[in-house]
């Protein structure tokens, strides 16, 4: 057990050290959610009605940083497929480190850059008038419920980072589900403006769920529910996690 | 009176203590199996590597080689068979046996985006070394590979034969009695490849054992104690390298033709001299002779009597392509061999 703790932070450490070696990827967590908020604020903002919201911003920053968070996984499908791609796994399953620390490890660097995400888009948020209505507890219990969410989708990117084959692949695979999803929710418009079919899909869809109650805890809106957000989030994680490690270990043993 | 008695009784004691007592092999594999649905990637193999000497696991592209190490280097469970590397079960402690081996493989499995000593360190440091020992013997490491000055940089910038000196460096971090190499020199150039063969031959003085797969004839000559060639999942021959030759037979008398047009009649004329059938490449006949006397003189009579042509004649010791290609029926892979002639 120690010894899946250590490896798991070396091989974190290792993660988060390429990094900044990777502009492409770099970016896609810094400047492309600058951009997408921004998008949203000043070409959509202003067509789309949010009532018992002061403005757009206030009702789309909460939504942005959970589909962003959510997104934070891809690092670890691509990273996976990378990895198995270019033979390292191998490498890594040779040593006697604890194998599921390669996983795990993953999984648990995303945490870091997903925290680096939001935090981007809080600072986007209050330079362009977001503004929190929020206790410091619904503060942090905010940011800790995106560090569950974030994590729990991690598990999803690491088990579609492994059904391909090439780091390209998992990327497109994982943004043609999940972008998808992160639209037809409450995210970025209020769900009772869609077609029936649509907004019977937003109300139950677990984004319209954690993105309620991160306007419940940051912009004191009411319609959340913490215990389903975090309920939604563990559920995720006990589908996703088996299924990646399964999957991990039918790749890297072939 | 005593004393004299006691040394004859000495003796056999000193004996069998002192040199040391002729171990359990550095690794051993019996009745190996594994397949992949219907194919049968490893079909019943066994060996024995000594301690401290070189196993060349010979044999083209999917003959089986690399499944045999991923399956001796725990990355893959057998279907049957029974592996013991350093004393150590392969399937009952997988986790055990890991402490023991290094592996560098057939494509230099670093990460491309750390630099060569973070790549050492990690690898150290995931062996289970502090920070502060992975730290020293990464440079220590950078240092005999000669990658001091490429240290800090990231691996994506190296060139093929630094990629694999780094990968072997990273597969000796722990200092393993077991050395595993997958091919090691594929896609090198000529340069690289006998920088690496040096380094192998300096690993092996040291004491380390090594399993080493190829499909390079004269890597195998060179590294290999011993060799097991391995063709379609199975070890079809084992021996030396000096064995493997004798087993091909004796001298080699290779004739080339004025005309190639005339192969068949040469074919046909010196066929009496062997008991194999010659072998045709271009304008040269090959075929392994009985015997050395009188061969010569005889071969041009036999030619001259059917009215073919001969441009050069001569004997020579087989080689280890003749071994291969009489086993495996196959002629060996040969893209290098015209820049291994000019680095020889």
């Amino acid at each position: 057990m120690r010894r899946l703790v250590t490896d798991t932070l070396i091989t974190a450490e290792r993660n988060i050290v390429r990094l900044p070696r990777q502009p492409d990827l770099l970016a896609a967590f810094t400047i492309q959610p600058i951009m997408f908020a921004l998008l949203f604020v000043y070409v959509f903002g202003g067509a789309i009605d949010t009532p018992g919201y002061d403005n757009y911003k206030d009702f789309l920053i909460p939504g942005i940083i959970v589909q962003n968070i959510a997104f934070g996984g891809f690092v670890t499908a691509m990273g996976l497929a990378e990895d198995l791609n270019k033979g390292l796994i191998d490498r890594f399953r040779s040593l006697p480190m604890a194998r599921s620390a390669l996983l795990a490890g993953r999984t648990f660097s995303d945490i870091a850059t997903n925290m680096l995400s939001m935090a981007i888009l809080v600072v986007t948020g209050l330079i362009i008038g977001f503004s929190f209505d929020a206790s410091i507890g619904e503060l942090v219990t905010g940011v800790l419920l995106m560090v569950l969410f974030g994590y729990a989708f991690s598990w999803v990117f690491a088990f579609l980072g492994m059904l391909v084959s090439t780091p390209e692949a998992a990327n497109s695979l994982g943004f043609m589900l999940v972008f998808p999803l992160t639209f037809i929710s409450s995210a970025f418009v209020p769900p009772d403006t869609l077609p029936d079919a649509l907004r019977w899909f937003a109300e139950v869809n677990p984004f319209t769920v954690v993105v309620d109650e991160m306007r419940e805890l940051w912009v004191g809106k009411s319609g959340g529910s913490l215990w389903q957000a975090v309920a939604w989030s563990l559920g995720i994680i006990a589908v996703f996690a088996p299924l990646a490690v399964w999957r991990y270990r039918r790749t890297a043993e072939r | 009176m005593p004393i004299t008695a006691a040394i004859p009784h000495a003796q056999p004691v000193n004996s069998s203590t002192s040199p040391p007592p002729r171990g359990e092999p550095a690794i051993s594999v019996t009745g190996l199996v594994k397949t992949y649905g219907d194919v049968r990637a490893v079909d019943g193999i066994d060996f024995e590597v000594a301690p401290g000497t070189v196993l060349g696991l010979l044999g083209p592209n999917g003959a089986g080689k690399t499944t045999a190490v991923r399956v001796l280097t725990t990355l893959q469970a057998p279907d049957e068979g029974e592996i013991r590397v350093a004393g150590i079960d392969a399937v009952r402690e997988p986790a055990r046996l890991r402490e023991q081996i290094g592996l560098a493989g057939q494509y230099a499995s670093v990460d491309e985006s750390l630099t060569g000593a973070e790549n050492l360190v990690m690898v150290g440091r995931l062996y289970g070394m502090k920070r502060s020992e992975a730290k020293p013997r990464a440079a220590e490491l950078l240092e005999r590979f000669s990658l001091s000055d490429a240290a800090d940089r990231v691996v994506k910038k190296y060139s093929g034969g630094m990629r694999r000196r780094l990968d072997l460096a990273a597969a000796l971090v722990a200092n393993p009695p077991v050395l595993f190499l997958d091919e090691p020199t594929t896609g090198l150039d000529p340069r690289s490849r006998l920088d690496l063969w040096a380094m192998i031959e300096d690993l092996v003085g040291e004491g380390t054992t090594v399993l080493l797969t190829t499909q390079y004839l004269d890597e195998a000559d060179r590294l290999a104690d011993d060799i097991a060639v391995i063709d379609h999942g199975k070890v079809i021959a084992q021996g030396t390298p000096a064995e493997l030759k004798s087993r091909v037979g004796g001298e080699r008398l290779e004739v080339k033709l004025e005309d190639p047009a005339q192969r068949p009649q040469a074919v046909q004329a010196l066929a009496a001299l062997s008991d194999e059938e010659p072998v045709v490449e271009g304008d040269t006949v090959t075929l392994a002779v009985r015997q050395r006397t009188g061969t010569i003189v005889d071969a041009v009579a036999r030619l001259g009597a059917a009215g073919v042509g001969v441009e050069d004649i001569g004997l020579r010791t087989p080689t280890m392509d003749d071994v291969f290609l009489s086993l495996t029926g196959r002629v060996a892979e040969t893209e290098m061999d015209d820049e291994e002639e000019a680095a020889a």
